[in-house]
């Protein structure tokens, strides 16, 4: 992990509903895995923002976010050709080696981008990858086909129906069979798949975070095997180690 | 002795900065980004007797130019404190640390400060008597001055290393704090500690922090901090180190100017890994442009 400046090349609107990629072009080789995310400076806010990895090369990353407050609204507002002070390489990633020979991927929302680097690394690996990609409605929905072209089979599901399957993700994956599962989600979205899925598997987790590095503790939970820094042990836990509260 | 250079409790540092407790974990993270021996020395993360988990998340949340925090302590307690986190800060730092302390009894602060008072690494010890973040204890210490002074003994009793208290600004008079823990052997005082603050959600119509409130910290608090490192500068004789929104190298001189021997460094560590050497690698220039040979020189000119 280090500090570096990286260079917009592409900051549009992927969905209606304030989804934005974002491509930047630098140094992207402090990412080793993916899951492991970056933490942006935007403007005079004083905490960075914690945005997960889509996709990394050795010159350039790609990130996927929501526009949810100010900083990710001055994110959007950022053009071509502006430079952004970036903590990059952060947090453990996705661990491809216990996926089995057919993972099943799923995603919530703002939770899918990460899960398009894991899929690329493990269709490379010759895996048989499912996704299935969950969302509140049709305007919300986003990168369906990018991941249908990695060669991964997608179901795509919205609460309201008006895309794909109606219903959560967890409609669909009870059904479903797969050699092990990565998911990556709003929280609740996590509660209810843990009571269905069939296999072990892999959940990456988001925090409000201080500093993204490990040195605050500002986003610490408590694990099977003793506390867990989000941002640096996490943001993926694998599943036979979290504690379910509530 | 170069410019920098500043004598703490006896102490003496090559320069005056030192990232504040909490924000630097027990330091060996930050040698991944950089040499941390640039460093005048390093507070380490508050330490209790007992390990502790902390609050429930979120502790954290953005203000104006700064942040509020309630992580609650979050330690593995004194005695894994010693055993493994101080042999591998050992390993990338060779100067004196400030162990900080915390504590819900007088016997808690007392256990801590004897084990650690054994550690020839310890070149002080913090006691914080302010931690606004934790129920019982904590800050409850350090806003009674006969509390503070009650602490102040007790912990002087079991140590030989000197001892600095770190002090409350949710307080009517802060000075009258300072002189009641020199009264009772402080060897040095260290302020600020964090604002007691709230943020609420709009949308959820909740406190924005599962603890409701948290310490505010960050450059917002900086004028706040100088205000009363000067106040303690002019009610004690013991050496005062200023921390409080630190984030340049001009911030530095002046809490110098204020009275502040050495400085810590706090919530700018979180924004920026390399803060600290940045500020250090700043002074020598910034004390030329004022025309400052000697940082020192200044020390309590205000």
């Amino acid at each position: 992990m280090d500090k570096k400046i990286f260079e917009i090349k592409e900051n549009k609107a992927l969905a209606k509903n304030g989804i934005y990629r974002m491509i930047l072009s630098g140094d992207g080789s402090d990412l080793k895995r993916p899951g492991q995310f970056v933490n942006i400076k935007v403007g005079s806010n004083f905490l960075r923002r914690p945005i997960s990895v889509a996709d990394h090369y050795d010159d350039s990353i790609t990130i996927i976010y929501k526009v949810v407050g100010k900083g990710t609204l001055e994110m959007s507002m950022l053009q071509p050709g502006d430079e952004l002070d970036i903590l990059t390489g952060l947090g453990n990633g996705f661990d491809t080696s216990l996926s089995g020979k057919d993972p099943i991927l799923i995603g919530g929302g703002v939770g899918v981008p990460p899960l398009y680097g894991l899929c690329k690394e493990l269709v490379k690996e010759g895996k048989q990858v499912s996704t299935v990609l969950g969302f509140n409605t049709e305007d919300d929905v986003f990168y369906e086909d990018e991941f249908r072209k990695l060669g991964a089979k997608v179901i795509v599901a919205t609460a309201d129906g008006s895309k794909g399957e109606k219903g959560f993700v967890t409609d669909i994956v009870k059904d479903m069979s797969y050699s092990y599962f990565y998911t990556c989600g709003p929280e609740p979205m996590f509660r209810a798949l843990k009571d269905i899925v069939k296999t072990k598997g892999q959940y990456s987790f988001e925090s409000r975070m201080g500093c993204g590095f490990g040195a605050c503790m500002g986003c610490s939970m408590e694990t099977k095997s003793g506390y867990k820094r989000i941002c640096r042990e996490g943001p993926v836990l694998e599943s036979e180690e979290i504690i379910w509260e509530g | 002795m170069g410019r920098l250079s500043t004598v703490l409790c006896g102490i003496e540092l090559s320069n005056p900065v030192i990232p504040a407790s909490g924000t630097f974990g027990f330091g060996y993270e930050f040698a991944e980004y950089y040499d941390i021996n640039i460093l005048g020395s390093i507070s380490l993360k508050g330490t209790t007797k007992d390990k502790r988990y902390g609050n429930p998340l979120p502790r954290i949340a953005e203000t104006p130019s700064g942040m509020l925090n309630a992580v609650g302590l979050q330690n593995p307690g004194a005695d894994l404190v010693i055993k493994e986190e101080l042999p591998r800060l050992r390993k990338v730092f060779s100067k004196k640390v400030m162990a900080n302390v915390s504590g819900f009894s007088v016997e808690d602060y007392v256990y801590s400060c004897e084990k650690l008072d054994r550690e020839d690494m310890v070149g002080w010890l913090e006691i914080n008597i302010s931690c606004p973040n934790v129920h019982g204890g904590g800050m409850s210490f350090g806003t009674d001055k006969d509390q503070a002074a009650l602490i102040t003994r007790e912990v002087k009793a079991v140590t030989k290393k000197p001892v600095i208290i770190k002090l409350s600004p949710n307080v009517t008079d802060i000075g009258e704090i300072a002189e009641s823990c020199q009264d009772a052997g402080a060897d040095g005082i260290s302020l600020i500690n964090t604002l007691l603050g709230m943020r609420i959600d709009l949308r959820t119509r909740k406190p924005v922090l599962k603890n409701r409130t948290g310490g505010l910290s960050g450059p917002a608090v900086f004028p706040v901090a100088l205000r009363m490192v000067n106040d303690v500068y002019k009610r004690v004789t013991i050496p005062v180190v200023g921390m409080g929104g630190i984030a340049s190298a001009e911030d530095v001189i002046e809490m110098a100017m204020a009275g502040a021997s050495a400085v810590q460094v706090g919530a700018c560590n979180l924004t920026d890994p390399y803060a600290c050497k940045n500020i250090i690698e700043a002074l020598p220039e910034a004390l030329d442009k004022y025309g400052i040979k000697d940082l020192m020189d200044v020390k309590g000119i205000v």
